[in-house]
């Protein structure tokens, strides 16, 4: 029988986690056949370091987003950890960009956007009045779904952010020479950094766009789905550069593609949409937030099974 | 079997295309219909161009560019007044309008709140303003000249009325243009920690200038060609001088074109005749402008 029990991955992949297994182990015991196709993949945390709890940065507590009078998402309580890649996943509809754009202030610039109860970040409330959302966005930036270089060159387009947000840089050249290796692309594009950007393939454009990013040095990288856009050659490449990343940064990453968070989070929330009583709005929520091993290996909750052996979704 | 018998039937069935009407008696009249509409306006033009090329022709010479207007001797009489009043006149407009409807796009566009009832306010009229006739901007002008008591018949007050005139088309062109540059960039922008107006200024301004550009060419040539409100402002007719500052009194091509073919002498309607064709010249100069730079700075995003 194919039933896949958390016992075998944390063997697997050397995590210290066969307590947390053992005591849920009968919950998989009816062992859905499909399960083995998302099976974690060992290099989701190479080192087997990942912390039971995660080391807070970014927490919402009792979070809330409306747009106007509709409630797009409905109490969201989870926190980030430091240094460690969160997935969320979930049907379309279900507010994970909802709430990924929050994270960031990205979704004050859509006009009636309201937001209840609290994000935080270091201990800060990220909605107090006196934050100012440009510096929010500063130390938490965000590469989108469609890869959106802007129509410069290459090497304008990472020395963009640094510029405009004032950062004193001795060796400008140096930075984009960093930020560019980082991003997994100098040895494609030094010889042509002032080469317009728009010449460079969909996946050079999206490692653009996070070499862009890490340009000005935030703390916090939010992907609203990376890779939708990529090839799968190009998304092994982003998927690779964000386990390197990892070390340095924070990352958040909402994905359609749940191989994909079963291959590079670390943890991973399952949301889903629930009709609202009365009107019938879809309000999205959070059904299951645990580690990325758990989620697809061992889930709590019966959505969270359904969605990831594909039932729905 | 059944569904291969179904199949082979359908093939069988030869793919003529009477039944959908394209060759009925009411849709050939229809096409004949607008074969005619499209005739009458090729047609008319056509013979306005050829009457001024054949009437204007012979007086197409030096004389027309260097000489000022005379009421003494129409033959050898010169626009050349009217065509430095022109371009004095419409460097005035573009200073004046480019500056001012550029800004209220930009408010207008990517500032503004649309839930606000004065900026839906604004909307709505700016759409009526495009509408308004043009002899309206020239009484406006008019009137507040008197107010602040300068001289009517001055390139400045030509300027503003020509500016107001063309105010609503660039506002709406230039809101085109930037509406047209994607959203993504500005959020690329916005979210690597720039401010609304860095991003205005570095990202969507420089993106939509080809659009803005074209729209604003296409405006002023349309402010070149106007004689209505000039003529309400009183622009001269017969002077003989360069004008040579905002103060100074002008004439432009369509006001001199105006004058001369009212009046009785041939002579006149000659060298009328053949400032149509330097005013058509220019005209088309600019228009072939505002295309050049459509088609070499058009983004593919």
């Amino acid at each position: 029988m194919a039933t896949y029990t958390t016992t075998d991955t944390s063997q697997k992949t050397g995590t210290p986690m066969a307590t947390d297994a053992q005591s849920t182990s009968d919950v998989s015991s009816d062992g859905a056949p499909s399960k083995a196709m998302f099976e974690p993949s060992a290099n989701s945390r190479r080192s087997g370091t990942l912390r039971e709890k995660p080391n807070p940065l970014i927490e919402c507590d009792d979070l809330s987003i409306f747009y106007g009078d509709f409630r797009a998402v409905s109490g969201i309580s989870m926190v980030f950890g430091k240094n460690e890649i969160t997935a969320l996943i979930g049907p379309s509809g279900c507010g994970k960009s909802t709430v990924l754009r929050t994270l960031n202030r990205m979704n004050d610039l859509i006009p009636g956007t309201r937001v209840e109860g609290r994000v935080s970040y270091h201990g800060q409330d990220m909605y107090g009045k006196e934050v100012d959302p440009i510096e929010v966005r500063r130390r938490i930036g965000m590469v989108f779904q469609k890869p959106n270089p802007f129509p410069k060159s290459v090497y304008d387009n990472v020395a963009y952010g640094p510029k405009v947000t004032g950062m004193k840089v001795a060796d400008m050249d140096g930075l984009v020479e960093d930020a560019l290796r980082g991003a997994a692309l100098w040895d494609e594009v030094k010889d042509k950094l002032k080469q317009s950007a728009f010449g460079l393939s969909g996946g050079q454009q999206q490692r653009l766009c996070i070499a862009r990013t890490i340009a000005v040095k935030p703390e916090v990288i939010l992907m609203d789905e990376p890779c939708s856009a990529l090839d799968p050659i190009a998304t092994s490449r982003v998927e690779d550069l964000m386990s390197e990343l990892r070390d340095e940064y924070t990352i958040i990453i909402v994905t359609h593609n749940m191989q994909q968070a079963a291959r590079v989070a670390d943890r991973t929330a399952f949301f889903t949409a629930q009709a609202a009583e009365g009107n019938g709005d879809r309000t999205g929520q959070l059904v299951e937030y645990d580690t990325t091993l758990n989620i697809f290996g061992n889930p709590a909750d019966k959505r969270t099974e359904a969605y990831i052996s594909g039932r729905f979704g | 079997m059944a569904t291969i018998g179904t199949l082979s039937r359908q093939v069988a069935t030869p793919l003529k295309a009477e039944r959908h009407g394209d060759r009925s008696i009411a849709s050939i009249a229809f096409l004949i219909a607008l074969w005619v509409a499209l005739a009458f306006a090729v047609v008319c033009l056509a013979v306005l161009l050829i009457d001024s090329f054949v009437k204007g022709l012979p007086r197409l010479d030096s004389n027309l560019l260097t000489r000022y207007s005379s009421q003494v001797i129409p033959e050898s009489a010169g626009a050349r007044a009217a065509i430095l009043g022109s371009m004095w006149v419409i460097v005035t407009t573009a200073v004046l309008a480019i500056p001012l409807g550029v800004s209220a796009a930009i408010y207008l566009e990517e500032f503004a709140n649309p839930r606000r009832w004065y900026n839906r306010l604004i909307e709505v009229n700016l759409q009526n303003l495009a509408a308004v006739p043009a002899i309206v901007y020239g009484m406006l002008t008019a009137g507040f000249a008197l107010a602040v008591g300068l001289r009517r018949g001055i390139v400045l007050a030509a300027g503003i009325a020509l500016a107001l005139l063309i105010l609503p088309v660039i506002i709406i062109t230039t809101r085109e243009a930037l509406r047209a540059v994607p959203a993504e960039i500005r959020d690329g922008s916005l979210a690597l920690g720039a401010t609304p107006l860095q991003t205005v200024w570095r990202q969507t301004l420089p993106s939509a200038i080809p659009g803005i550009a074209t729209g604003t060419i296409l405006a002023l040539s349309r402010a070149l060609g106007e004689a209505a409100p000039l003529l309400l402002l009183g622009g001269l007719v017969f002077i003989n001088y360069d004008p040579d500052g905002l103060f100074s009194g002008f004439t432009t091509l369509p006001i001199q074109i105006f004058d001369w073919t009212g009046r009785p002498e041939d002579a006149f309607k000659e060298v009328a005749s053949a400032t149509i064709i330097v005013l058509l010249v220019l005209l088309l100069a600019m228009n072939a402008l505002a295309i050049i730079i459509r088609n070499r700075y058009q983004k593919r995003w």
